[in-house]
């Protein structure tokens, strides 16, 4: 990928807090226009780079280029063309809605007038009007990751930075969230998106990098990642364990692979390569042999199982979304 | 949350970007930037309004204990009244403990989130600093102000006419803003606001009780003597006592004989000093 088409580059940077390393070699191209996601455990390395590349953080090694302005060198230059939303909504709390969006107009150097007719805008659109006097400190966790968004977008930005966005939001804000960052990405906008969210990344991001211990380890679409880790699986529940050695026996000859059995569910397990063809001729031969099928199902490995099989080790993500 | 469309209408207007061009161009937006953040700040003034009894209620605190408590019973040099010695120092005294909400305040700012909005703008590196100063400026405008009318109720007046009173007015608020600026680095320091706070104090008190605000300098041992006579608070309090006609307490050293260039040096060379430092230390915040 080449720095003309790429909106955000990063080049072997590193970056390490008094001996331990946060980012160790971290390398991205995030072609212009497209949401790329940034997917890893908590300590990962994700904040860490997404505030070089926001030129918050200073690096100790490397080359990072965004909006094709160098970050080391042009701070001032990317500044004017990002947006930055963090984890912790970056807005000031004791002024209201309306006022924040005006401050921070007036520092973009909008006339007063033209910061003013946009805080009501973008007010309007992220559906604050009503709170718009409101001290922004009174605010929901959902109403002011939406005003922290609003503050990002006063000037479109080339590139927007969200920083787990959606970390703490009820199922509706995270909607809307996603919803407005679509319409931002419609809009010609490129997205570097953190998340430890597996859905997430799975529902906004057109291509996922997994990071771990300060790198990117594996790159690639959320497909490609899949497949990357395994074939599809085809997982199936018989009625009566009695017939399972008989399904068993079945379903390894068609699909030639290794059949792992689970006697306590009564069910079978086993890769396939040709997704249908094998769904259609293992179910027509257990027909055949009298084998009573409870449950059937051609199954995809989740980004879950894809982060175990590249790490080596859970994801912080999983654990919360499994207890959530 | 409405759709794409409306979004692109209202985004594609201001697209343009201005970024910052020649040296004079910068200081202008650097003024205007500031000028901005300090309007910031006045307005959380006004959304807080039990800050407002805080502004007021110091300077009246101060003259009332200090002019009634320790203005009652002493006598000055040259048949003054101590308490029309004191009120100047009292004045100045009040400008000081006002780094407390200073550094407060930057510490505040500084472990917020918003900052780091602030620094991914391409706004001017200093104005989130320059707008706290001016802010402070203002602020300590009404204390004076209110000290100065509670110093007249208590039986204080300037005599040596407007033009004189005005310019002891003025150092004092010169004083001010160097101190504004060394409670916007102890702020930047200590990015914790109750931390900074309690560090303030131990540090203003001594510099309170080692100057001419209460006691003749010379009246203390040698070394400590020297130290209070050279103390920055003591040449702004002593050309206050000057400048106002109040009563003042004279001395052998240079800057007991000098108070008028040392109360403009101190200050200035104060700011020289400590603002590049702080816009610097904030340039490197969480770096």
């Amino acid at each position: 990928m080449t720095y003309e088409t790429s909106a955000v580059v990063a080049e072997g940077l590193r970056k390490s807090y008094g001996g331990t390393p946060a980012l160790d070699g971290f390398d991205l191209a995030v072609p212009a226009g497209t949401v790329c996601g940034l997917l890893g455990p908590n300590g990962a390395g994700k904040t860490t780079a997404v505030r070089i590349l926001a030129t918050l953080l200073r690096f100790d090694a490397g080359h990072a280029r965004v909006a094709g302005y160098d970050v080391a060198r042009h701070p001032d230059r990317v500044r004017a063309l990002i947006g930055l939303t963090g984890q912790y909504a970056a807005v000031d709390e004791i002024l209201s809605g309306r006022q924040n969006l005006i401050l921070f107009g007036r520092l973009r150097h909008l006339p007063a007038r033209a910061a003013r007719r946009r805080a009501d805008e973008l007010l309007d659109q992220f559906g604050l009007a009503d709170a718009a006097d409101r001290s922004a400190g009174a605010y929901s966790g959902g109403m002011r990751r939406r005003l922290d968004l609003a503050a990002s977008l006063i000037t479109t930005p080339r590139v927007l930075f969200l920083d787990e966005p959606t970390t703490g939001l009820d199922p509706r804000s995270r909607n809307g969230l996603w919803e407005a960052v679509r319409s931002l990405v419609a809009d010609g906008t490129t997205v570097l998106l953190t998340t430890q969210y597996l859905e997430e990344a799975d529902q906004l991001a057109d291509r996922i990098s997994v990071v771990d211990a300060g790198r990117v380890v594996a790159e690639g679409t959320s497909a490609e990642l899949k497949a990357r880790i395994g074939e599809d699986r085809i997982e199936l529940v018989v009625r009566h364990a009695a017939q399972l050695p008989a399904a068993a026996g079945i379903v390894e000859r068609i699909t030639g692979g290794p059949v792992s059995v689970d006697v306590e569910i009564r069910q079978l397990s086993a890769p396939v390569v040709d997704r249908i063809g094998a769904l259609a001729d293992v179910m027509r031969a257990l027909q055949e042999h009298g084998v009573a099928v409870e449950d059937v199902v051609l199954r995809r490995p989740t980004l879950d199982e894809a982060f175990l099989r590249l790490t080596g080790h859970r994801s912080a993500g999983t654990r919360e979304e499994v207890a959530a | 949350m409405r759709t794409a469309v409306d979004s692109r209408r209202g985004a594609a207007e201001h697209t343009e970007v201005r970024s910052p061009a020649g040296p004079l161009v910068r200081l202008g937006w650097a003024v205007a930037d500031g000028w901005v953040m300090a309007g910031r700040n006045m307005r959380h003034v006004v959304r807080s309004p039990h800050e407002i009894i805080l502004y007021f209620s110091l300077p009246v605190m101060f003259v009332l204990v200090f002019g009634y408590v320790f203005g009652s019973g002493m006598a000055v040099p040259g048949n003054g009244n101590y308490r029309e010695f004191l009120l100047p120092g009292v004045f100045v005294m009040t400008m000081l403990y006002g780094l407390g909400a200073t550094a407060s305040a930057v510490a505040l700012d500084a472990s917020r989130g918003v900052v780091d909005r602030f620094r991914s703008m391409p706004m001017a590196r200093s104005a989130l600093l320059t707008g706290r100063a001016c802010a402070d400026l203002a602020r300590a405008v009404l204390e004076l102000a209110t000290l100065v009318v509670c110093g007249l109720l208590v039986g204080w007046r300037w005599r040596n006419g407007v033009g004189d009173a005005l310019a002891a007015v003025g150092l004092i608020l010169l004083l001010r803003l160097a101190l504004t600026w060394v409670g916007i680095l102890f702020g930047l320091l200590v990015p914790n606001p109750d931390t900074v706070a309690v560090i303030v104090f131990p540090l203003a008190f001594p510099l309170t009780a080692l100057s001419n605000v209460f006691v003749a300098p010379d009246l203390l041992p040698r070394w400590l003597g020297a130290v209070a006579a050279w103390n920055p608070l003591s040449a702004t309090v002593a050309a206050a006592r000057e400048l106002f006609g109040n009563p003042g307490i004279g001395g052998e050293s240079w800057a007991a004989q000098h108070p008028l260039p040392l109360a403009l040096g101190w200050p200035l060379l104060i700011i020289v000093l400590v603002a590049p430092l702080a816009v610097r230390r904030y340039q490197r915040l969480s770096r």
